[in-house]
């Protein structure tokens, strides 16, 4: 067939769909024996945005905001819209997302999809806490508005990585902030426990922390712990309380496509963990930063996926439950015995989550990058599955490209209430991706 | 699907016997590949052969190679069975003896047409499978021997010059249609098709070849040399002048 070769943003795994616009309001979704699926900013990290020789809805088109209310911060927007547009629209009024992810790059309908969460998952939830409602273009072509009380329609769709339907518009409520800045406290921690208490311990709104797992001696698991909240117009200088509320996120600077594989590796990894920990305070030092700055700092650098060269890279994400922790020293343990070369990698507390394939679960979440053709990578993050599973917890779906089938079950306990969802809704099996292929999603048509 | 790290979920060996196509499945099967396909002639070999494979699901299948009506069949009822093709292994073939072959236009048809014409029309078939799926990967089993082809194998060493050469040209062709081919050129293997003969230098074994075919997978590579000095090997002995090649290769 002729199609376009589309990949994750970990670039690692590739395939040839057709790509289609999204259907007319009132029209079906377009039919292909090998089935459709949609994709947003295509940002998810592995293959949960294509559909090997089937179709592929881009609705990055369809990114209209239909409606603001200002005074109550509900928010009624297309599918396509990327948080990054939204937050440019709202924040100058007032209002903030209530649950952003590590890049505001994605779309609403992938935010969805993926029911995404982001350093404040304790405090405020995934994204699925702010939604009122969205509308889901059904395999039968019939638009439903799914709210929280749908049940099982909403539970399934939220992590469901677009295979109950195509998220066509959302109803999100916003937070109220009363400026563009964060009052931030950052300090480092001496080892992996360490780490962890000062997560637990901090009151904080927002908490996250950047894992050294380089080191193979008692700094294994150290971090820089960043924490933060809202500024308000008093924590600002007098210059910049006169505004508030601007934002203006930097220019991205783009990476061009240039890079080999293989320029990201253990010694380059090693130099870069060394001075990420170099320069970050020992003790307490609170700043005042722009939003962006703190939730999205690798948006500054457009493309910087292409660093890591077209063999791409993986992120492995996963969340253990609490009380679970001697799963993450055994992993960090593991990666950095194996010496891995890890780039970003970041800890996070996660609250109670809900829903059938949803990530969050009350623990801990630990994402790392790696380099895709690293030496033994497959068996190395096989025998960390193990370990997840062991500790009962999961893999993110929206990061990855190379789970084993047989896991799900184990992984996602809801599953099979899942499958049953997504039969109903969907019977002929025509939502498809290749992520649901590879996942036994979508059996018995894979 | 074939996994962001080369991990194939669905293999498919053509020559169903071979040592080293064999050696490449457990490698995979090791690695989490849950279904593997055996594609060959002798049942009863096909089925010695997919005992090893505990941990995955073996199907065997017919198919003859020279059989031109067998090879778009032969894809189908591979695809009906298990789905999407995710990796087909091309590792038929033959080595044939010079000294007979020399001397018989019958037994060198025969061995061209098993070595590469009909090996070629295999991929060909897969190929248009794999076009449709969007997706696949294919490994081709070609031999140092078809680098610069040798007077004491020159039947041999033509049918893999021409099947490597068809590979390379099969793996521009599908370019930007998610497909990819990876060819491998071992030396010397010691296995079952080179009992008794005289290792070459730098000789190795079936699961070396396949160890160093996965590393190729997971690098995306195209080509695979095993071991990996016979690319310079082979990069020099390629230019040499004719007269000096025919003394050292004789």
């Amino acid at each position: 067939m002729a199609g376009t070769v589309l990949r994750g943003w970990g670039r690692a795994a590739s395939s040839a769909s057709r790509i289609v616009g999204p259907p007319r309001d009132g029209a079906a979704p377009p039919h292909h024996a090998r089935g459709v699926i949609g994709r947003g900013a295509a940002r998810s990290y592995g293959d949960a945005a294509q559909n090997a020789g089937g179709l592929v809805v881009d609705m990055t088109g369809r990114g209209r905001i239909d409606r603001i209310d200002l005074q109550t911060g509900r928010a009624r927007v297309e599918a396509g819209l990327t948080l990054d547009e939204l937050l440019r629209a709202i924040i100058p009024h007032g209002w903030f997302l209530p649950v952003t992810p590590g890049t505001r790059m994605i779309t609403v309908g992938g935010a969805i999809a993926a029911d995404v969460h982001g350093k404040n998952h304790l405090a405020d939830g995934s994204i699925r806490r702010h939604l009122t409602g969205f509308t889901l273009l059904l395999a039968d072509g019939s638009r439903r508005w799914v709210t929280p009380a749908d049940g099982d329609v909403f539970a399934a769709t939220l992590g469901g990585m677009g295979l109950t339907g195509l998220v066509v518009d959302a109803e999100l409520e916003l937070r109220p902030i009363s400026t563009a800045r964060m009052r931030t406290s950052t300090r480092t921690t001496a080892d992996l426990d360490d780490t962890l208490a000062a997560l637990s311990d901090s009151g904080a709104t927002y908490r996250v922390a950047s894992l050294d797992l380089m080191s193979r001696d008692r700094r294994l698991g150290r971090a820089i712990v960043d924490t933060g909240e809202h500024a308000s117009v008093d924590d600002l200088d007098p210059a910049a309380a006169r505004d508030p509320l601007h934002y203006d996120p930097p220019r991205r600077l783009d990476v061009p496509d240039v890079f080999p594989s293989g320029l990201l590796n253990r010694a380059t990894a090693r130099a870069f963990t060394a001075a990420l920990f170099a320069r970050a305070p020992r003790a307490h030092r609170i700043d005042i930063v722009d939003v962006a700055s703190f939730f999205f700092p690798l948006d500054a650098i457009g493309h910087w996926n292409h660093v890591y060269g077209p063999r791409g890279f993986v992120q492995y994400q996963f969340a253990i439950p609490l009380g679970q922790e001697w799963a993450l020293h055994r992993i960090a343990g593991r990666l950095a015995a194996a010496r891995c070369p890890t780039f970003v990698v970041v800890l996070k507390r996660l609250g109670p989550g809900a829903g059938m394939l949803s990530f969050p679960i009350d623990g801990w979440t630990l994402a790392v990058d790696t380099p895709a053709g690293v030496a033994g990578l497959s068996a190395l993050l096989d025998s960390c599955d193990e370990t997840v599973c062991e500790a009962g917890g999961r893999i993110y779906l929206a990061k990855d490209g190379r789970l084993r089938a047989d896991r799900m079950s184990t992984m996602y306990p809801d599953l099979e209430a899942w499958r049953e969802v997504r039969t109903r809704l969907d019977p002929d099996g025509r939502w498809r991706s290749d992520l649901g292929r590879r996942l036994g999603l979508c059996t018995p048509w894979d | 699907m074939n996994n962001a790290l080369a991990v194939p979920g669905t293999v498919v060996l053509l020559g169903g016997t071979s040592d080293i196509g064999l050696a490449i499945v457990g490698q995979l099967v090791a690695r989490g590949t849950r279904t593997v396909v055996l594609a060959g002639r002798d049942q009863p070999a096909l089925q010695h052969s997919g005992d090893r494979f505990g941990d995955a699901k073996v199907h065997l299948v017919g198919y003859d190679t020279t059989d031109d009506q067998a090879h778009t069949r032969t894809v189908d009822e591979i695809s009906a069975m298990v789905g999407d093709i995710d990796l087909a292994i091309c590792a038929v073939g033959v080595l044939g003896d010079q000294q007979d072959l020399a001397r018989d236009p019958v037994a060198t048809s025969h061995l061209l047409r098993t070595n590469f014409v009909g090996p070629a029309a295999s991929l060909i078939a897969v190929a248009e499978r794999m076009r449709t799926q969007g997706h696949g990967r294919m490994i081709v089993l070609s031999s140092v021997a078809g680098e610069r082809v040798r007077a004491e194998n020159y039947v041999y060493g033509a049918s893999k010059a021409g099947l490597d050469g068809f590979a390379m040209g099969l793996g521009d062709a599908l370019a930007d249609s998610g497909v990819d081919v990876l060819v491998v050129r071992p030396g010397f293997v010691r296995t079952r098709m080179t009992v008794g003969r005289e290792p070459a230098p730098f000789a190795t074994n079936a699961e070396e070849v396949a160890a160093a075919t996965i590393r190729g997978l997971e690098r995306g590579q195209d080509i695979v040399w095993a071991p990996g000095i016979l690319r310079w090997v082979m990069a020099v002995l390629r230019h040499l002048p004719r007269a000096l090649f025919r003394r050292l290769s004789s």
